[in-house]
């Protein structure tokens, strides 16, 4: 059988959900024996490949560069898994939804400055108006929530998913 | 003299006594049905719809908390359809508010996490509300978080029938409800306020905790709530 292909991304997220998948430690060589990680912050691609089989994408869908990354993982992958808190519910991204975009970055970069007040512009993304779960954004098909998940729910949904189960999370269901 | 009556629950034959509800009989008899504003000792008031259940001969759902047993009346507490109606209560509580389990002082020791947990709730299907909301620090011992009130008024009836201060209240309706001391002034101004703090350790999630705690820290002793008004029943 051919290896399966498993790509990974972080948006609005502090790589804690990364650092989980991370910590399920020698597990992960089993993984890997069924599937490769083709795209993602621990490998080197610097574009979504098409023919993903199992896309894990941790945090909230903030910007317009998460929403373009959100909808390309989506359009090249079979199955989209939303990691962790994040990108379940929104979390702590979504602390900011009851401030105005303007009024939060001016807070942030300008009152909040003592070196060079001023909103940056060049080479960072428009901030979406708020903070959103990935399933406002994109159709999502496995949720772990967690925050982060433990890694003995990621091993297990990547295990199901690589075999063709369908992941039941049970006990392991977790938010927090 | 009581009346004792029989009834049925998901097909079990159980010894009841007229007066007692729905919830009271199936909990004394290890019949498991959800609830968050229901707590032992204080009044029942029906208020977070998740201990509905299916009473035959009724076409429309009945909260388990108020409803009073009588004589025949079987109840179904497990369909998939009441299944499908507690998910969807429950996903309405968590849209409602702001529910940040990461940074919350009760997460794992709070019972809307743990019923969304245990009723399979992965994700919430409906948008989030996001709602801008204060927290009320004017306490000296305690802080009100309004992000994470479930109005289920388990403090306003504490204070009320067991402190016998009532403090608390909830003003205004739908939406914008919320729970208000002393008739909307800060929590530190209510003069009648006795500082007991039984409001705290009957607040089912993060809305109302003792200062000083980090997230995961602050735990409740509930049971002791419950067990003031059993004590003075026996007086």
């Amino acid at each position: 059988m051919d290896k399966r292909k498993i790509g990974t991304c972080w948006l609005d997220g502090c790589s804690g959900c990364h650092m989980s998948l991370l910590d399920m430690d020698e597990a992960i060589v089993g993984v890997l024996a069924k599937a490769d990680i083709v795209f993602g912050p621990l490998v080197d691609a610097q574009e979504w490949p098409e023919g993903v089989d199992v896309a894990v994408i941790e945090g909230a869908v903030s910007s317009q560069d998460d929403l373009k990354l959100a909808r390309t993982a989506r359009a090249r992958s079979k199955v989209v898994v939303a990691l962790g808190d994040c990108a379940v519910t929104g979390n702590v991204p979504s602390m900011r939804n009851g401030i105005p975009t303007r009024k939060l970055l001016e807070r942030v970069y300008v009152e909040g400055a003592t070196v060079q007040p001023g909103v940056p512009t060049d080479g960072v993304p428009a901030l979406l108006k708020q903070a959103s779960p990935l399933h406002e954004a994109i159709a999502v098909d496995v949720h772990v929530p967690g925050c982060p998940p433990k890694p003995e729910a990621i091993l297990m949904v990547l295990s199901d998913l690589l075999e063709g189960r369908e992941p039941d999370l049970g006990s392991k269901l977790r938010f927090g | 003299m009581t009346e004792k009556v029989k009834i049925r629950i998901d097909g079990e034959v159980i010894a009841a006594t007229a007066g007692q509800t729905i919830l009271e009989v199936a909990r004394a008899n290890d019949k498991y049905i959800p609830a968050l504003c229901y707590m032992e000792g204080l009044s029942a008031v029906g208020a977070c719809r998740l201990c509905m259940v299916e009473v035959s001969g009724v076409s429309r759902l009945l909260p388990a908390c108020t409803t009073p047993v009588q004589e025949g009346l079987a109840v179904n507490t497990t369909s998939p359809q009441l299944q499908s109606h507690r998910k969807i209560a429950l996903e309405l509580l968590l849209v409602e508010r702001n529910h940040v389990c990461a940074v919350c002082v009760s997460s794992g020791h709070c019972e809307l996490q743990s019923l969304a947990q245990d009723h399979g709730v992965t994700h919430v299907r409906y948008p989030y509300n996001f709602p801008k909301l204060p927290v009320d620090t004017t306490h000296p011992r305690y802080v009100l978080d309004h992000n994470r009130c479930v109005l289920c008024s388990r403090c306003v009836r504490t204070c009320a029938e067991i402190e016998g201060a009532h403090v608390w209240d909830i003003a205004n309706r739908g939406i914008q409800s919320r729970l208000v001391s002393e008739m909307k002034r800060p929590w530190g101004e209510a003069t009648t306020c006795t500082s007991c703090g039984k409001c705290v350790q009957a607040c089912p999630t993060g809305a109302l905790a003792e200062k000083g705690y980090a997230v995961e820290e602050m735990t409740k002793k509930r049971a002791a709530v419950s067990r003031l008004t059993s004590m003075r029943e026996g007086q």
